[in-house]
């Protein structure tokens, strides 16, 4: 993103006052060793477990994982918005400096829609059937920025227009339900930068869309941050999604952050096998047809009991006797990238040197 | 791309299923709902052919007018010889069993009561074929081949697996009567991407031992191109293009399968997504379809001849067909673009 980052610092820079060498990004948010469990009857599922990072403001972080892995509960964790019952969270998530995790409730309710937002991935179940769509774009604008019916309808309108909603006159004053699907998600999105948030958490926004409208909405996505110099946390399964888009990538898995790198060097040297068996496996439209696709054998761990040495282990086309005994901590192994893994891909030291992979589909890198 | 036309249908003899100007319509109450408007396609024994297209073109209806859920409006449905839109009763539910349906959500399409060998069961016992024990047999061979292990599935019921197992069962109650063409509807959308490549692989595995062919419906172009031998790509309930797939994909002539093309993220950072041009709009509606080719309104290269003309398929490569009066690029599709491109009829 070298040319939308030059944009964002420009801005920062005039806003900051500072006037000659760049001055550094300022911090938005900060995880540190953030824990999330459930209580079931089978025990603590540890859906989150010991997760950190930093997101400094206008910056896009890409969150990509399978389902199970944690990432929905991670950004839902980081907002607040789990139920208080049966849910033990740990840890720091500071915004801004406030520790959210120790605040109020009611105070963090200050937060939802003025400071943060977030798009959910299905917008029939994420908008009020009941309402109108102007409703529920103004609601936040009323209750957070105080602005009369008037303004507050004047800045809907401009929204739906801006998020490229056709007719917005007429789609203000319709519900949901006749609305199509990639409709309604423009007017989620509407809804959720109304009163100008610093941080938008997008948890698959264009999942359950098709192609050709997921494209227009990250598009109106990156539009809409950049202008406003907003930070986003990119919620996916799909790589395809955040590689050209996030700033920065964090792979997760099992709960827990498996690899972490500015984009570019996250796919130009993968180091973490389960990284490089999660982009192995999505069919590539440059391959011939027919080509045999690879798959990741097994499945996740159970997070009520998770392997206590390295959980990919078991799916691990790599592992060797000491990924079973021991924990592998997330390493800065190259300065920004960040592995959670005994013998990185790709890195050929003494101590990483590998036994022949026996899949024959490592393309000889180790 | 109105796409009309039988001009990619091969020799009848040849074809386990030829599909000649389908129409079907649903009348509702803001109008009629023209939902396939007159597709033909035919596949060869042992073939998998793929259906691309947004939500709303008339692939999903078209792989369910097949089998006749709900019987099209108009159009012939040729399968092995036999015109299933002339079926009734229970000479239509005997061919049913035949032809198999893959839905897309694996854990709603499976019963949460039943146990799996109960679910595998249930088509032999309909069907009245061979006895409890012999079918026994069957549901553990099927179950084995879809690579789940019948000592710990068969007593277990749906919420006990994970999605990907559920498809797999999916696909093992669809097997056990032993189809011939298998219609996959979205089977691996709702599927994580590690997961899909394992169901995606099953599929090619069990279309080698039951020797089956396949309809592949998706919305996912690289999915698609991966499994299929031949791709049809549908808007708005006709047919834009037909061609193999590896041809469709380096050389697309149609401008819909190209937006297509250019709309799927590409896990590479250096390609920027948005400076490549994505499709503007939405789908028009189904009940008041645009005029002509139906793809012209949100088509970057439509003129005057695209609004009252509809479009033919056409041959413009060896086994290349598009429904298109301004087929892109191509040395064989630049003659047509030229001649056509310099006196547009006005």
């Amino acid at each position: 993103m070298s040319r939308s980052d030059d944009r964002v610092e420009v801005r920062a820079q005039d806003t900051d006052g500072a006037r000659g060498a760049p001055i550094p990004r300022r911090r938005l948010l900060e995880i540190e060793d953030l824990r999330t469990q459930f209580r079931t009857h089978r025990g603590m599922v540890r859906a989150v477990d010991g997760v950190s990072f930093t997101l400094d403001r206008g910056r896009t972080l890409g969150i990509v994982g399978e389902s199970g892995s944690g990432k929905t509960v991670l950004a839902r964790s980081i907002m607040g918005l789990l139920p208080k019952r049966n849910v033990v969270r740990t840890g720091a998530v500071r915004y801004e400096g406030i520790d959210l995790l120790t605040t109020s409730p009611e105070q963090v309710r200050d937060l939802w829609g003025a400071e943060m937002a977030m798009i959910f991935q299905d917008p029939m179940t994420s908008l009020n059937p009941v309402q109108r769509v102007s409703a529920q774009i103004t609601e936040g604008m009323r209750h957070h920025l105080r602005m009369d019916r008037k303004t507050a309808d004047a800045t809907a309108l401009a929204l739906l227009r801006e998020v490229g909603i056709p007719e917005p006159k007429r789609r203000l004053r319709q519900y949901p339900h006749e609305l199509s699907g990639g409709m309604r998600q423009r007017v989620m999105i509407a809804v959720a930068l109304a009163c100008g948030p610093k941080l938008l958490f997008a948890d698959e926004p264009t999942t359950a869309l098709d192609v050709t409208v997921q494209a227009q909405i990250l598009n109106l996505l990156q539009r809409e941050q950049r202008e406003r110099d907003m930070a986003m946390i990119l919620v996916t399964h799909d790589l395809g999604v955040v590689a050209g888009r996030a700033d920065e990538i964090a792979v997760m898995y099992a709960g827990q952050l498996v690899e972490k790198a500015p984009t570019a060097s996250l796919f130009a040297n993968v180091r973490m096998p389960y990284t490089e068996a999660l982009l192995r496996s999505i069919p590539v439209l440059d391959a011939p047809s027919h080509t045999r696709l690879q798959a990741i054998p097994g499945r996740p761990p159970d997070l009520v009991d998770p392997p206590s040495a390295c959980r990919f282990a078991e799916r691990c086309p790599y592992v060797r006797d000491r990924c079973r005994a021991e924990p592998p901590p997330l390493l800065e192994g190259e300065p920004g990238h960040f592995y959670r893994c005994w013998y990185p891909v790709g890195l050929s030291s003494p101590v990483t040197l590998r036994s022949q992979p026996t899949s024959g589909n490592s393309g000889g890198v180790r | 791309m109105a796409g009309t036309g039988t001009a990619h249908l091969r020799a009848p003899e040849d074809t386990l299923l030829r599909v000649e100007d389908l129409v079907v319509e649903f009348r509702t109450r803001g109008g009629t709902v023209h939902a396939v408007s007159g597709i033909s396609l035919d596949i060869l024994p042992g073939e998998t052919l793929g259906l691309v297209g947004e939500s709303g073109c008339g692939k999903s209806t078209t792989g369910r007018a097949i089998i006749q859920l709900p019987p099209p409006s108009a159009g012939a449905v040729q399968f092995e010889g036999v015109d299933l839109t002339r079926l009734r009763g229970d000479s239509l539910r005997q061919l049913r069993t035949k032809l198999q349906l893959i839905f897309q959500d694996p854990i709603s399409s499976l019963n949460p009561r039943r146990r799996v060998r109960d679910i595998l069961a249930e088509p032999m016992r309909v069907w009245k074929r061979g006895d409890a024990q012999q079918q026994e047999q069957v549901v553990r061979e099927t179950l084995d081949a879809v690579g789940l292990d019948p000592e710990t599935a068969l007593d277990r019921r749906p919420h006990q697996f994970s999605g990907g197992q559920c498809q797999r069962i999916s696909i093992a109650r669809a097997l056990v009567t032993q189809p011939k063409l298998l219609i996959c509807d979205e089977p691996v959308s709702a599927l994580d991407v590690s997961v899909q490549a394992q169901i995606l692989n099953l599929l090619q595995d069990l279309k080698a031992r039951y020797g089956l062919t396949m309809i592949f419906i998706a919305h996912d172009l690289a999915v698609v191109k991966n499994v299929s031998d031949r791709v049809v790509v549908m808007y708005l309930g006709k047919v834009c293009e037909v061609a193999g797939p590896d041809r469709l994909y380096a050389h697309p002539a149609h401008p819909y399968t190209e937006a297509l093309l250019r709309s799927i993220p590409v896990p590479d950072p250096a390609v920027r997504p948005e400076a490549q041009t994505t499709l503007a709009g939405e789908l028009p509606s189904p009940v008041d379809p645009p005029s002509g080719c139906r793809f012209r309104t949100r088509c970057p290269y439509a003129q005057e001849r695209c609004v009252h003309e509809e479009p033919q398929l056409r041959e413009v490569a060896p086994g290349q067909y598009v429904a298109c009066h301004f087929p892109l690029g191509g040395a064989h599709a630049a003659p047509v673009r030229v001649e056509v491109g310099a006196g547009v009829p006005v």
